[in-house]
């Protein structure tokens, strides 16, 4: 199994959601976080003086998958919640030791 | 140049005799009375007889549009400033600002009736009747339902409450304007200590020279009987220099003296709320047709001339703003379109009911040119903590606004040129544009220079008996705890 974590811009949230679930994606975890990257953050100007943001909002995805999809998850990702352009986010994908279902206790593949 | 006379029975002794005023309750035999003794002495003033303002001479018209006028000054107060400083400040400090001008307006009202109308409109019980006003009038003495307050027009008046009304909405918003430049940064109790003092020190003699006079029934019986800077001829409509400036100027001492806050240009201090500040200068530009609109004293051409050039020169300002924007940022931001707009009716305020409106969009353009400049430029040279400009806009603005008043005002430029109330009927003067501009830069200077000393005592008075400033870590943590223990927002 793979835990993918996403972090892309907030407004590919719908597209993203949309794409996964297309393909089997059964669940996943969103949260809206701030950071920034190479692009480190952009200038603001308030009546002349200059405020350099350096977190810029962003929202992470999270994912859980078993490692057939995977590949195709992270793909789909990237495709979709490309702009193109600066600021476009990262895939970051770990090792998933373990999943459990509180439910029903199931565990592995079928908990997810 | 709202101007006031009071008057009332014993009115038209007033002028005459310091002794008069205050006490006729029966209006018909008190207005026979002060008339036949009037009569009796003024030999001198022979040419002219004695002069009692009856209710006939109160047209209701004027009365409704000077009571919704004043209504529409309290606005640009609270809610107008408030909310229009309170977007500008980080959210930790939000609540201090709104509660800073909400008491401020409370107090300065109380204020106001307890001895702020009498220092600022009567010229009787002082030693310096050009200066300042005496306590003849103190918590209202002798203004009641029968007294009456002059306009601009002869034989024209309103209650002598409705002046009195007015007024006090201005003496309300002039030190609320104040605490913008050390926004983030000030303890509550000595701030109103401070608003106190500054009025009866600052603005009610600086009212006083600009804006008292006897009334255009009585000037010419006593010409003399004005402010210092009525005197010499100064024009000011609605409050360039008694409000605007003064407020500014005395902003900038109260940042000097207090001092940057913690962090100034090391860290980001963006506004919370953009669209809170939207509102308030929304607000603020509605209240200032009663500011403006109101000045004229009467609903009439001029309170419609006031009107037109509030509307115009502001437009022109915020269009004039975000066009620099564009410029020199290459962006045009939504502060800064307000900042244009608040810049441009600083700048019509004192020329509003002078010019015509085709030299006051040239006056709000050119004003927000200048303050354009002092905002992001000198301010960053010079590196003083104007939280929220108050010198930048207020000061420059209305400095930029009361100069250009004397050349607005030029009748051959379309400009309504000054009138000479002390030649029964009043009528218009020849206009002398070099002396008027020179008049009104003298006027400047005056008001710059009492508000400036007066300001630089008491801030350093207080600063050196119980302090103006938080503890760094109270300052850090945010007013809106540490001076008021709760929050603007529970999220």
């Amino acid at each position: 199994m793979k835990f993918i974590i996403a972090i892309i811009k907030p407004f590919k949230l719908d597209e993203v959601r949309e794409a996964l679930g297309a393909i089997g994606v059964a669940g996943m975890t969103v949260t809206e976080v701030k950071g920034f990257g190479r692009q480190k953050g952009q200038t603001e100007i308030y009546r002349g003086a200059e405020y350099s943001t350096n977190m810029l909002p962003k929202v992470k995805v999270e994912v859980a998958v078993s490692d057939d999809l995977a590949d195709q998850v992270i793909e789909t990702i990237q495709q979709i919640a490309s702009t193109s352009s600066i600021g476009d986010g990262k895939i970051f994908v770990l090792d998933l030791a373990s999943a459990t279902r509180i439910r029903t206790g199931e565990t592995g593949d079928t908990a997810l | 140049m709202i101007r006031k006379i009071v008057c009332g029975l014993g009115a038209a002794g007033a002028s005459l005799f310091a002794a008069t005023a205050a006490f006729a309750q029966d209006a018909t035999a008190a207005a026979t009375a002060a008339a036949t003794e009037a009569a009796a002495t003024a030999t001198e003033a022979a040419t002219t007889a004695a002069f009692t303002p009856t209710a006939e001479m109160v047209n209701k018209g004027d009365v409704a549009w000077m009571l919704v006028a004043s209504a529409l000054v309290l606005l640009m107060s609270v809610p107008a400033l408030a909310l229009f400083y309170g977007g500008l400040v980080r959210a930790k400090n939000m609540l201090s600002v709104l509660m800073q001008v909400l008491t401020i307006v409370c107090v300065a009202a109380l204020v106001w009736f307890a001895w702020g109308y009498s220092m600022a409109f009567t010229s009787t019980g002082t030693p310096f009747p050009k200066i300042v006003g005496g306590l003849d009038k103190a918590f209202l003495a002798g203004v009641d339902v029968t007294t009456f307050a002059a306009t601009f027009s002869n034989s024209v008046y309103l209650p002598e409450y409705v002046f009195v009304i007015f007024q006090m909405t201005f003496a309300c918003i002039t030190p609320a304007l104040i605490v913008g430049a050390f926004a983030e940064r000030v303890k509550f109790t000595p701030l109103i200590i401070f608003t106190v003092l500054w009025l009866t020190f600052a603005y009610f003699p600086i009212a006083h020279m600009v804006w008292y006079w006897a009334g255009p029934d009585f000037l010419h019986a006593a010409p003399d009987d004005s402010g210092l800077l009525w005197g010499w001829g100064a024009l000011d409509f609605a409050g360039g220099t008694v409000v605007h400036i003064n407020a500014g100027i005395a902003g900038l001492i109260g940042c000097l003296v207090i001092g940057p806050r913690v962090g100034f240009k090391t860290e980001s201090m963006p506004p919370h709320s953009l669209v809170m500040t939207m509102i308030g200068a929304s607000l603020l530009w509605i209240g200032w047709f009663g500011f403006n609109a109101g000045s004229g004293l009467e609903a009439n051409a001029f309170g419609a001339l006031a009107f037109i050039n509030t509307f115009v020169a502001t437009a022109a300002a915020g269009v004039t703003w975000a066009v620099i924007e564009q410029i020199v940022h290459k962006k045009p931001s939504l502060l800064g379109a307000a900042s244009g707009v608040v810049t441009g009716l600083v700048a019509i305020t004192p020329a509003a009911g002078f010019a015509h409106p085709g030299t006051a969009i040239i006056l709000g353009a050119v004003a927000t040119v200048v303050c354009f400049f002092f905002v992001t430029t000198v301010k960053n040279k010079l590196k003083y903590d104007d939280s929220l400009d108050v010198f930048g806009i207020h000061a420059v603005g209305g400095i930029v606004g009361a100069i250009g008043t004397g050349f607005v005002a030029n009748p051959a430029w379309g400009g309504q040129g000054w009138i000479d109330y002390t030649a029964p009927v009043a009528k218009a003067g020849e206009f002398d544009l070099y002396g008027q501009v020179m008049t009104q830069i003298w006027a400047v200077g005056t008001t710059v220079l009492w508000t400036g000393v007066v300001s630089t005592v008491l801030f350093l008075g207080l600063k050196y008996t119980i302090g103006l400033r938080p503890s760094v870590e109270a300052e850090r943590e945010g007013l809106d705890i540490t001076e008021h223990g709760e929050r603007a927002y529970n999220m």
